[in-house]
């Protein structure tokens, strides 16, 4: 009894700040999105230019990327390289969701960066974007083939990112 | 610096004025009806801003904020109770746009941690004051013994009355 009680404060010291050294590794600007495993949401887009437009019946059937962005957004410029690779290769149908912009804006920017979607919906207020539990563009989702969210990338989808996180995943959802 | 001291009360009138809540809240955001605005502003205290993330929406400047206090307005307009208003966020951005966490099995940790960490800690002070404060008396050598009993036998009525 009497060991115990002296071992007892130590180890539940340890525990706490075991606990909390766990912690500081988390990134809690990461956020989880709160649609994984869920349907997606039901939209329909208009269409951005000579693109067809976009909804959720669009969605499904085989593994699809719908990647939003803008054209005033900074950081979606970084990631286009690696879309329009990723459209190139036709491993999957990269679908874009055009955030709370000007048609004309985002057609003169995908003109002049090139355009890796093959369906554009453009969502002028913003309202799908909340749906789908977006926080900022840009963001980048993995849909299975049963039209459900699997995965959410927050952030530019750099060269990298797509080797280390995307097309490992969309490999191991083409096989579930 | 006399009339300085008559001006101060006002000052610090206007000051807590500015510093009034819902800061962001823009005129063209407000509802007309003040039942419901006064609901959407007490929704705007309960939801995080997402871009920002330690702010209420109320409270931001950001894009995304504004989005969501017209969305919160049009809730409540088309008939929502509070807790829907909550719900619908949350099935759209998860626990994380709650400003005060929900009561469930993983973040009972979150809630009655600290309570808990109290708790132990005081029953074990006490737990550990116990055994130490209270040693067990050590029996009377035979030595001892007899010069107690020699003192009591002694002198017995000059044992202080009062002890």
């Amino acid at each position: 009894m009497r060991r115990i009680l002296t071992i007892l404060p130590i180890v539940a010291f340890a525990a706490l700040a075991g606990g909390l050294a766990l912690g500081l590794g988390t990134q809690p600007d990461r956020l989880p999105s709160a649609l994984i495993d869920q349907p997606v949401p039901v939209f329909g887009l208009p269409p951005l230019g000579a693109k067809p437009g976009l909804a959720q019946t669009d969605l499904g059937g085989r593994v699809i990327l719908v990647n939003f962005f803008a054209s005033w957004c900074a950081p979606c410029r970084l990631e286009q390289p690696a879309l329009a690779q990723l459209a190139a290769s036709g491993r999957v149908p990269v679908y874009g969701i055009d955030y709370k912009d000007k048609p004309e804006d985002a057609l003169r920017w995908l003109t002049s960066l090139g355009d890796p979607y093959g369906r554009i919906g453009i969502d002028r207020d913003g309202r799908v974007a909340i749906d789908w539990g977006v926080y900022g563009v840009p963001e980048t989702y993995l849909i299975d083939r049963a039209g459900r969210v699997r995965y959410r990338y927050a952030g530019p989808v750099t060269a990298q990112i797509l080797t280390d996180e995307i097309l490992p995943r969309i490999a191991a959802l083409e096989r579930s | 610096m006399r009339r300085l001291h008559a001006l101060l009360p006002a000052l610090i009138v206007a000051l807590a004025m500015t510093a009034g809540p819902a800061r962001a809240v823009l005129p063209d955001e407000r509802l007309a009806d003040p039942v419901l605005e006064a609901r959407a502003r007490s929704l705007g205290q309960e939801l995080r801003c997402l871009v920002c993330q330690n702010e209420t929406i109320d409270d931001s400047n950001a894009d995304l904020a504004h989005d969501l206090r017209v969305l919160v307005r049009q809730r409540l307009t088309a008939g929502d109770t509070d807790p829907q208003v909550l719900a619908y966020l949350q099935r759209r951005y998860g626990d994380f746009v709650l400003l005060r966490p929900p009561m469930k099995p993983v973040t009972w940790l979150l809630w009655f941690g600290p309570a808990g960490l109290l708790i132990g800690g005081l029953g074990y002070l006490v737990l550990a004051a116990r055994r130490r404060g209270a040693p067990e008396p050590m029996p009377l050598t035979a030595g001892e013994q007899r010069r107690l009993d020699a003192l009591l036998a002694e002198a017995p009525a000059q044992r202080p009355a009062n002890h």
